[in-house]
């Protein structure tokens, strides 16, 4: 078995054997392996490749912007997705401008650990995918399986854009896969999780997992739920979306991220506006709570949605 | 006394160069201020009166395939590096054929694949950037690599800046950071900028070598920013200068700078360099009056001939615009339009 951790961790390895222009840069990266141990014995293998990073999130990123211009694949690890804030200039407004401005593009990966675990508080659990997505130039990839772990960080890393990769940190270690993938579907393409016929859940990521859980619970009511696995949120696969609304005539979005502006805000506008004669019922979505990311694991687990919350939202949206 | 110092000053040759250099960077501004009065450069016109001869002392010892990432008053330090009037008027004026090609303008130019950055507005983020660059030609098993980059007084105290030389110094990168201090960021003066005896303080603080130059003085950039350029290549590691001046003009020709106070203006900070340059060549008997003023003359004429001919170039069609941001096509993302 192969956890999700240990998928991107291979991914590197085979990105690092296979391509001398791919390096890896971020705190603790080296011989510690980083926070999560991503790059566990990556820098014994590639001691020229992979290399510490003082806490310095805006150099970090633009040291990969100017790496990128002079032709290398860099490949930067935020120690956690909510530190990308201090990067965030050379992000959104650097690499993200680069190619529009210059048609010089800018392949960098930044590697988002994201997402909540119980105990990781208000700066250790936060989801960055609308933040970004939001911004031209980024494409913004959000796995939510160990095969898509590997096979989107090696596709993330063959692309000429900038990609924010948001790996979650509760899948790390909890999710396992018999064996890497061979093939994959590519970026910008939505995966079907689940087939079913009374409604569609749009989601990505960890709670592509708890929907799946909330499917399943419906299934014992007589309700066969689809469930849309969006893995890359920008580009967003709308035309699969879409497709399952035609089938399901009802449309719920779930996102472990703030409901502002979101992704789930994003599939809802877009389906309003383009298959807004498919719907049976008001679009509906699931976010986590708009306050911080709180502490205690109780508070935690009824900040974002769970299994739970979206078989009852389901529910409601079932009986609208 | 760091190596700079010790090094000897320009020859005549040298000195002519970077001075015919400053003089076409000041003729060129001279007209970007006077098409910008005339309504035809839209938005800012950012000029680096006062500052040519430190700016071109950086650009004129860079050589061909090192990294320079110039900032808002590098006119002079850009055309050492290869920019020229053609591309420098259509950036500013809209041209469809400029580097930018209307999609951003004025001092936001350059051709990143050259080697020659293109800035953004956020000041600090190049440093890095170049250091970065720098790391790939490192990694690729490039020697004798120099990247320069040129910022402000306010420049140093954003984050990106302090970032950006801590990673230049732990990898000990031959990267060269210009640090104009022109007394002024937009209209704050240094009193309100930084507590520091001096900006070199802040190089020290990270372990990087720090040079001083009297900004005004042509002979002086040239050896000490050489000096800085050439410790960088030789494997040195990272050096700062900051060049002591005064903006001679506002912040953008928006702005009349009536805060700059009169004081500076009449101190030896406030001297002009290209005048002083010209005084030196002409006391030196490196070149007449005349030879001087038939110089302007051909920049002059390039200038507005070149000026005229942009102005008839095509601007960008916003109905052929692609409206992409990012080269892969396959990626695009797609927006049903109302």
């Amino acid at each position: 078995m192969i956890t999700y951790l240990e998928a991107l961790n291979a991914a590197m390895d085979k990105l690092l054997a296979d391509d001398p222009r791919v390096f890896i840069y971020g705190q603790d990266v080296g011989a510690f392996g980083g926070a999560f141990k991503a790059t566990l014995g990556l820098k014994e293998k590639y001691p020229d490749r992979v290399l510490d990073a003082p806490i310095s999130e805006d150099a970090i990123v633009g040291v990969a912007i100017g790496a990128a211009i002079e032709g290398m694949r860099p490949i930067v690890e935020m120690q956690f997705a909510d530190f990308s804030t201090c990067g965030f200039n050379q992000i959104v407004n650097h690499a993200g401008t680069l190619f529009y401005r210059t048609e010089v593009p800018c392949p960098i990966v930044v590697r988002l650990p994201s997402g909540g675990t119980p105990g990781g508080g208000p700066f250790h659990s936060q989801s960055m995918e609308a933040l970004y997505a939001t911004y031209p130039g980024l494409i913004v990839m959000t796995p939510g399986t160990v095969e898509d772990a590997y096979s989107m960080l090696i596709e993330a890393v063959a692309l000429d854009d900038p990609v924010l990769f948001c790996e979650h940190k509760f899948l790390y270690n909890h999710l396992k896969a018999e064996k890497l993938p061979t093939e994959c579907l590519p970026a910008g393409k939505a995966r079907i999780a689940r087939r079913g016929r009374d409604a569609t859940i749009v989601t990505y990521s960890a709670m592509v997992h708890e929907s799946l859980a909330a499917a399943e619970e419906l299934v014992g009511e007589g309700y066969e739920i689809e469930i849309i696995d969006l893995r890359t949120v920008k580009p967003l696969d709308t035309d699969t979306v879409l497709a399952s609304v035609a089938r399901t005539g009802r449309l719920l979005c779930v996102s472990e991220s703030w409901p502002w502006g979101g992704v789930a805000a994003e599939v809802i506008a877009r389906v309003s506006a383009e298959g807004f004669a498919l719907l049976d019922a008001p679009p509906q979505r699931l976010n986590a709570k708009d306050t911080p990311v709180p502490y205690h694991p109780d508070l935690w687990a009824a900040h974002r949605p769970t299994a739970n919350t979206i078989a009852n939202a389901t529910r409601r949206l079932l009986q609208a | 006394m760091s190596s700079a110092s010790r090094n000897s000053g320009p020859t005549r040759t040298e000195y002519l160069k970077a001075f015919r250099v400053m003089l076409a960077a000041r003729i060129l501004e001279e007209k970007l201020a006077s098409l910008y009065r005339a309504g035809f450069i839209k938005g800012g016109v950012f000029l680096g009166r006062g500052q040519e001869a430190l700016s071109v002392s950086v650009g004129i010892h860079l050589h061909k395939g090192d990294i320079f990432a110039p900032l808002i008053r590098d006119q002079a330090g850009r055309m050492a590096f290869g920019d020229t009037i053609l591309d420098t008027l259509r950036t500013y004026l809209g041209s469809q054929l400029g580097s930018m090609r209307g999609r951003d303008g004025n001092i936001h130019r350059g051709r990143p694949a050259e080697g020659y950055y293109a800035m953004i507005s956020h000041l600090g983020a190049m440093v890095s950037t170049v250091a970065g660059a720098l790391l790939a030609r490192r990694m690729r098993g490039e020697t004798g690599v120099v990247g320069a980059t040129c910022i402000g007084d306010g420049g140093t105290s954003t984050g990106a800046f302090h970032e950006g030389l801590n990673v230049a110094a732990v990898e000990k990168l031959p990267l060269v950071v210009v640090v104009a201090n022109n007394q002024y960021a937009y209209s704050t003066p240094n009193s309100r900028q930084f507590a520091c005896k001096d900006l070199l303080d802040k190089a020290a603080g990270y372990g990087v070598t720090g040079h001083h130059v009297d900004g005004t003085d042509l002979g002086e950039c040239l050896r000490v920013v050489g000096g800085a350029i050439r410790a960088a290549r030789e494997g040195g590691g990272p050096q700062m200068v900051v060049g002591e001046l005064l903006r001679l003009v506002g912040h953008g020709e928006h702005d009349p700078g009536l805060y700059v106070d009169p004081k500076l203006r009449t101190s030896p900070l406030g001297r002009d360099c290209v005048r002083v340059a010209e005084d030196f060549v002409l006391e030196q008997k490196w070149a007449t009056a005349e030879e001087i003023a038939a110089w302007k003359t051909e920049v002059k004429n390039e200038v507005d001939d070149t000026a005229l001919r942009v102005r008839r170039e095509p601007t960008p069609d916003p109905a052929e615009e692609e409206w992409r941001a990012i080269s892969e096509l396959h990626l695009q993302d797609h927006f049903a339009d109302a």
